[in-house]
């Protein structure tokens, strides 16, 4: 596959060129379309497709796809924007969001949270309203890792830490536990020596966490206590 | 409070063998990866759970995280991580017996217990499970406990059972006592 060739395709009316093989997701994002998601990291060989929320309708298929696992081909015609499209968007969204407390203001990714960004792009409420408020039965914090802990409530399950952190040379990483309702991150067998301190260096699944689900430890003790003396004051 | 600390090294020291038995199978089984569920599955069927430790120990014998191996085991419902109570009681939640409360009867039994389901009593007396179907829908809502079925369970039933398996120990120990009490006459 040469990068050069260049493909070009249309997207709402928009004619964009982007090297043959990139994702439609990508290719949308670069050229400063809009497309909502949560699971998709750039250059994923195989995106989990699992969010929901980057679908697309291409002229010639029978029902909206999503943009993520998709690859662009000469002379495509994208639609980002229609009601077949929004309505999946927004039942997937309403899911996501059944189990959020919406507690934005006490959350170390208030104002850079992807799920805010979302819901104001599908002038979508950020608290469940259609669907029933379904908590997950699971401790606030999860304290298991020596640095970091996991709020299993704030979660989406997106699973790019999983994926940035099987790309780390070191497999201390974390993974998907347990299924269903109940899937967590867990972070077992990060109690050995030595994983406290590569952790602490790496940052990659903090990083890239959309929600701030995962954070440092210490960082977070210090925006708590911040938050603390600015409710107090 | 001395008896339960007693009691917590006994378990310690049951589970300690369990893990060394463990450590000595583990380098018989192939490392390619495939094997990963069989090994698993092995290591279950002769220790009747996989201890926290001994994920770590395949973690390690199959060179992959360890978190990988939690991840893997939790998914599927036919492991446990707890050993197996000397009274194992299962909860049928079937569709009969869901619908005539078996849900009622699961949390009678947490709450007499003070163990969550999938768990096991401190003193390894009792571990609770919560079963699909155990193929007597007639008489829901179905308790197993051991071999024996318990039939139209209600929560006054949940404190019977219990009281049951209390008395019949208490009898064995009284008959143990006795006969070492014959022995040392002798």
């Amino acid at each position: 596959m040469s990068k050069d060739r260049m493909v070009t395709l249309t997207v709402d009316g928009l004619e964009i060129s982007v090297p043959q093989g990139t994702k439609l997701l990508k290719a949308c994002l670069d050229n400063g379309i809009y497309i909502p998601n949560l699971c998709y990291i750039d250059d994923m060989e195989h995106p989990p497709a699992s969010c929901r929320l980057c679908l697309v309708e291409i002229e010639g298929r029978p029902d909206p796809l999503p943009s993520c696992s998709q690859k662009v081909e000469d002379g495509m015609v994208v639609h980002t924007e229609t009601d077949a499209v929004r309505l999946l968007q927004k039942t997937a969204f309403r899911l996501l969001v059944s189990t959020n407390h919406g507690k934005c203001r006490l959350c170390m990714a208030n104002k850079h949270c992807a799920m805010q960004q979302i819901a104001k792009f599908l002038h979508m409420p950020l608290r469940t309203k259609k669907l029933r408020y379904i908590p997950k039965d699971m401790p606030e914090v999860i304290e298991d890792h020596p640095c970091i802990v996991y709020e299993p409530n704030k979660c989406v399950l997106c699973g790019r830490c999983v994926y940035v952190c099987s790309r780390q040379n070191y497999d201390f990483a974390l993974d998907f536990a347990r299924r269903g309702f109940n899937t967590t991150i867990s972070f077992f067998g990060s109690q050995e020596e030595g994983v406290g301190d590569y952790c602490r260096n790496c940052r990659a699944c903090v990083d890239i966490c959309p929600v701030g689900a995962l954070n440092f430890k210490d960082e977070r003790d210090a925006f708590l206590q911040d938050l603390q003396a600015k409710i107090s004051a | 409070m001395s008896d339960n600390i007693e009691q917590d090294q006994e378990v310690d020291l049951e589970e300690q063998q369990v893990l060394d038995a463990i450590a000595v199978e583990l380098p018989g089984f192939s490392r390619d990866v495939h094997q990963l569920l069989p090994v698993l599955q092995k290591i279950q069927h002769t220790h009747g759970y996989l201890p926290r430790d001994s994920m770590v120990m395949v973690a390690a014998h199959f060179a992959v995280a360890a978190a990988k191996v939690f991840g893997i085991a939790t998914f599927y419902n036919q492991f446990r991580f707890n050993p197996p109570g000397r009274h194992p009681i299962k909860v049928c939640l079937g569709t009969a017996c869901h619908v005539k409360g078996g849900e009622i009867i699961l949390e009678n039994f947490t709450r007499r217990l003070g163990i969550e389901e999938g768990e096991t009593t401190q003193d390894r007396e009792y571990s609770l499970e919560r079963v699909a179907c155990v193929g007597c829908c007639a008489l829901a809502p179905v308790v197993v406990v051991g071999e024996k079925i318990e039939s139209y369970v209600t929560p006054s039933k949940v404190e019977g059972v219990i009281t049951e398996i209390e008395i019949q120990n208490e009898i064995a120990e009284r008959e143990k006592a006795k006969d070492e009490q014959q022995s040392d006459s002798e």
